[in-house]
């Protein structure tokens, strides 16, 4: 028998990697999965409503239905995600029973803890958090995400939160480049962050796991504007199924995707595909309805 | 940067293309993304990486790539497929090795692991390699060299100028197979 290390550090952020310059799709039933394989997502998210509908419907949302998360491992072959509360660490014991690929603890889902996240460290499947912040991303990744995603802000169909927390994080991985050693301690602790990880982000100028982007993602368009603004892939959640033909916008959000960087590859992805997701002006939310608040 | 440094491909329509740029990079190769079938020209080696294997057997087809890379294959231009790679490579989707790929084979990310392979004329002892929702070769021609196994299960192979690993070179710190791979490529160029 060869000797292996099951579910090391470096294996978890490396199937993060593997997910790099490819889209996410929030899908919430087999023929969804296999609607999104087939236009070339490089993994689904498996849950019961997209977050438009958890906006509409109110009350607490949790996770999904394992019966429904397995019928989405047997739908398709690429890798499956599927989504617990922040802090409620026996959902996402039940998520790693299920064996799913990757597990997302999320603002989207009702928090079950309001001041611990769930420790990362002991289990084997990896975690996906989301950040607002450096700092945010920091305390995730110190508690053992092997993936950040950028929060923004889910359900909405309005990238500009998107926008805003990617701008953030990337800010401030730049600014802490121009620090002095000294200067890097006294940052630390202004962003809240282990040390050690402050540090290796100076040194680096990255984050030492893959940075996604989620949340408020509904054109092409907006796929291709978190690509270029440094995102590594890109969450679609609502937009896909929430738009009115869904099979062709996952195909053009993939197509945008991989030519981020080419105007002429993006116009002909957005060409024609009929209307995106109903939205909401994300600045418009009360505050109770502002998902990104969750984390802490 | 040497003025007749190789110029290496790494198809980047999804996956691990970005570490395999770092490591090629570093060992003194001039690097291209490629994303449409343009982007091939004038290659000297050409890397298809990690990723999902779906994912990119679409975007081959929706660039009209398959074509191309066959030719280019068959040019005698050196490949060197990982993970999913090998898979695009193998005899059900471009036909380019004469390997027959089990998808996953190891199971779900929770069986993805690290392990030491004994490779076949490799010095400096065993590569550590990162398996991650791995293939392995089920069957493979008479004209396929086998490179590594896992219990049993070849993970490494050769063909003429095409090597295929269900691992990841790229994530690791041990760089002796990108090197084997740019000598290929740098005899080839000759």
């Amino acid at each position: 028998m060869t000797m292996r290390d099951e579910s090391t550090f470096r294996v978890k952020a490396g199937l993060a990697e593997m997910l790099k310059g490819g889209v996410i799709m929030d899908v919430v039933d087999a023929d969804q999965a296999r609607v999104a394989e087939d236009a070339g997502a490089a993994a689904v998210m498996a849950l019961e409503r997209v977050p438009s509908d958890i906006r509409r419907d109110g009350g607490v949302a949790r996770m999904s239905d394992p019966a429904m998360v397995k019928a989405v491992q047997q739908a398709v072959t690429i890798p499956v995600m599927a989504k617990a509360r922040i802090g409620h660490f026996v959902e996402a014991q039940v998520l790693a029973a299920l064996e799913v690929d990757f597990i997302d603890e999320s603002e989207v889902l009702t928090p079950a803890d309001e001041a611990h996240h769930i420790d990362k460290w002991a289990f084997k499947v990896p975690f996906v958090c989301g950040a607002t912040s450096l700092g945010e991303a920091l305390r995730r990744i110190g508690e053992g995400a092997a993936m950040i995603r950028s929060k923004g802000e889910a359900g909405t169909g309005d990238v500009v939160e998107a926008v805003r927390h990617m701008r953030v994080i990337r800010g401030e991985i730049r600014r802490l480049g121009t620090l002095e050693d000294a200067e890097v301690a006294t940052a630390a602790k202004a962003l809240q962050a282990p040390l050690e990880l402050v540090r290796a982000v100076a040194r680096d100028g990255k984050l030492p796991v893959p940075l996604f982007s989620a949340g408020g993602i509904a054109t092409p368009a907006d796929a291709a504007l978190m690509m270029q603004l440094g995102a590594e892939s890109v969450f679609v959640g609502s937009g896909i199924f929430k738009s009115e033909d869904p099979v062709r916008m996952a195909a053009a959000v993939v197509e945008a995707t991989t030519h981020c960087h080419d105007p002429e590859r993006v116009a002909a992805a957005c060409e024609g595909l009929g209307a995106a997701m109903a939205s909401l002006e994300a600045r418009k939310l009360e505050p109770a309805q502002v998902l990104a608040d969750r984390g802490w | 940067m040497v003025v007749d440094a190789p110029l290496v491909g790494v198809l980047a329509l999804q996956g691990g293309y970005a570490a395999h740029t770092r490591v090629l990079d570093g060992l003194g190769a001039r690097v291209r993304e490629v994303r449409v079938p343009a982007d091939l020209a004038g290659l000297d080696g050409l890397v298809i990486p990690g990723g999902e294997s779906t994912t990119m057997s679409l975007g081959i087809d929706r660039e009209g790539m398959a074509e191309p890379l066959r030719a280019l294959a068959s040019s005698g231009t050196p490949l060197l497929g990982t993970c999913a790679g090998l898979i695009v490579l193998d005899r059900a989707h471009l036909g380019v090795m004469d390997i027959q790929a089990r998808r996953n084979a190891f199971g779900r990310q929770v069986r993805s692991f690290e392990a030491d392979l004994r490779f076949a004329d490799l010095e400096g002892g065993p590569v550590h390699a990162v398996f991650i929702r791995a293939p392995w070769i089920a069957a493979h021609g008479p004209g396929v060299e086998v490179l590594a196994e896992v219990d049993g299960h070849p993970v490494a192979a050769r063909q003429g100028h095409v090597l295929v690993l269900s691992f990841h070179p790229e994530l690791g710190d041990d760089h002796r197979l990108h090197e084997r791979f740019l000598e290929d490529v740098r005899a080839a160029a000759r």
